[in-house]
C-alpha cells in the first residue's frame, strides 16, 4: 500500500488527539481516515472499515436538511470543499448507525500542501442537538 | 554509487578528542556515480573537507539540501567549488509557502550573519525547488518527498542501476503516531525507504532523551531501528548524532540496540571518512 502524503499523515495525527469528530478524504473524496469521535457518528470503527469510497460514506449516515429532504453527496461540505477547492460550511441532520438523529454543523476545508499540492479535504463536525 | 560521509553530527559541530571516530562535523555526504556525477547531500560543516577532495577541474556539483536548519547549510560558503568561476553549482531544496529557496538561503548567506552575499560567489548558481517531479542527474534518478521534521524538510531516495540510497537525516516518524511502527501507509518516509539498499537515518537520541524532546523532529535509536525494520532495508546507517554523544556513548547505544532489536539488515553506523559502495 502506498504511503500517504506527509501533510495528510500529520492531519491524521492531529485528528487522533482532538475530541471533535473529523473526517479526512483524498482528492477523489474517498474517506481515508476518521477519528474516534467520528466513529460514533458513523457507527463504525475505522480499524474495521479502513477507507471508504465517497458514494458509500456520503450516503451511509443519511444526511437530510431541516425539512427532512435528503442531501445529495455533492451538496455536503466536504465534497464541496474538494470539488471547488474552497471552504464549505453547513448545518444538517444525519441518521447515525446507532439510530440517533443528530443535528450537526460541519466545516470542511480543502487540504493544500507545500508547493500548492491538492491533497484532499478535512471536515470538522460539531453536534448541535439530537433526537 | 560511492557514498562517503564527510559530516555525521546533528544540531551542532562537536569536534573533540572524544568524537574523532564518529566525527564532529555536521551533516554532509557525497554520492559519486560511475559516470563522474557528484551529488552532495546537505551542506553542514563536513562539506568544507569535501570541497578539497573534489578535483579542482570539476565543472558541475549538485547539492541536495534536506532543509535549511543551520547544521545542514553552515558549511556552504566554505565549499571551495563555490568560489571558482565557471563551476556550475545546482542547489536543490525546499521552498517555504511564502519564500523561494534562493531567498531563504540568502537569509543566512548575507550580512550580518555572513560577510559574503550569495550573489558575490564566483560559481554559477542555480536553484531548484522541491518537492516536485523526479530529478534525473547523470545516472541518478532522485525522488524527493516531504518528511516529518519542523519546517519544510525533504527526504531523498537516489537510485542508480537498480540500487538505491535513502537519506533521512532529520526525521521523526513516530511523532504523534499511534500506529508506528506497524502501519506502512501512515508512516512518514516509508515510500522513500522501502527496500532501499542503504538507509541513512536520524539516530539523535536515546529513549530517555527522546521523552523530553518529542516534537523536536528527531528519532530515538529505537525508532530508527524500528523504521529500518519496517521498511525492509538491506543496510542501515545510523546518522545525525547528538553533539552530546561521544564515541563511547555511540558505541554503547548501537551495541545495545543491535542486541535488543536483532535487526535483519546490516547496521553500519556512519563515521567521518566511511565510504560505502553499491550498484553503479
Amino acid at each position: 500500500m502506498s504511503q500517504q502524503e506527509i501533510e495528510v499523515i500529520l492531519s491524521r495525527h492531529l485528528a487522533e488527539y482532538l475530541a471533535m469528530p473529523i473526517f479526512i478524504v483524498n482528492p477523489a473524496g474517498d474517506l481515508i481516515f476518521y477519528n474516534e469521535p467520528a466513529e460514533a457518528i458513523l457507527g463504525t470503527r475505522y480499524n474495521e472499515t479502513g477507507s471508504m469510497p465517497a458514494n458509500e460514506w456520503a450516503t451511509n449516515f443519511k444526511p437530510t436538511d431541516h425539512d427532512g429532504n435528503a442531501i445529495p453527496p455533492e451538496k455536503l461540505p466536504l465534497i464541496v470543499a474538494i470539488k471547488h477547492h474552497h471552504p464549505a460550511h453547513k448545518i444538517f441532520w444525519i441518521h447515525g448507525m446507532d439510530d440517533t438523529m443528530r443535528e450537526i454543523e460541519v466545516t470542511a476545508l480543502p487540504l493544500i500542501g507545500q508547493a500548492n499540492r491538492f491533497l484532499g479535504g478535512i471536515a470538522f463536525f460539531w453536534e448541535r442537538s439530537r433526537k | 554509487m560511492k557514498v562517503t560521509f564527510w559530516g555525521t553530527r546533528g544540531s551542532l559541530a562537536a569536534p573533540s578528542p572524544e568524537t574523532v571516530r564518529y566525527g564532529g562535523n555536521t551533516s554532509c555526504i557525497s554520492v559519486e556515480g560511475g559516470d563522474g556525477t557528484v551529488l552532495v547531500l546537505d551542506a553542514g560543516t563536513g562539506i568544507r573537507s569535501l570541497g578539497h577532495y573534489l578535483p579542482s577541474n570539476i565543472n558541475r556539483v549538485n547539492i541536495l539540501l534536506t532543509h535549511l536548519h543551520m547544521d545542514h547549510i553552515q558549511g556552504l560558503p566554505f565549499f571551495m567549488p563555490l568560489r571558482r568561476a565557471g563551476v556550475e553549482i545546482h542547489i536543490w531544496g525546499p521552498a517555504s509557502t511564502t519564500l523561494t529557496l534562493d531567498s531563504r538561503l540568502q537569509k543566512y548567506l548575507s550580512p550580518p550573519l555572513f560577510p559574503v552575499n550569495v550573489r558575490d560567489l564566483s560559481a554559477n548558481l542555480h536553484f531548484h525547488e522541491l518537492p516536485g517531479h523526479i530529478i534525473e542527474i547523470g545516472d541518478f534518478s532522485i525522488q524527493a518527498q516531504l518528511i516529518i521534521h519542523p519546517n519544510p524538510t525533504i527526504g531523498y531516495r537516489i537510485e542508480c542501476a537498480g540500487t538505491s540510497l535513502t537519506y533521512l537525516p532529520d526525521h521523526e516518524p513516530a511523532l504523534g503516531s499511534r500506529s508506528f511502527p506497524n502501519d506502512r501507509e501512515w508512516t512518514s518516509g516509508y515510500r522513500l525507504a522501502e527496500g532501499s539498499d542503504i538507509l541513512v537515518h536520524d539516530t539523535q537520541y536515546t529513549d530517555d532523551e527522546y521523552q523530553t524532546r518529542i516534537g523536536f523532529g528527531h528519532s530515538s535509536v529505537r525508532h530508527a531501528f524500528q523504521f529500518a525494520s519496517l521498511t525492509g532495508v538491506k543496510r542501515f546507517v545510523p546518522f545525525h548524532y547528538d553533539p552530546t554523544h561521544n564515541d563511547d556513548d555511540l558505541d554503547r547505544m548501537f551495541k545495545n540496540a543491535i542486541e535488543t532489536f536483532t535487526p535483519s539488515c546490516k547496521v553500519i553506523p556512519a563515521q567521518e571518512g566511511l565510504s560505502l559502495e553499491t550498484g553503479c
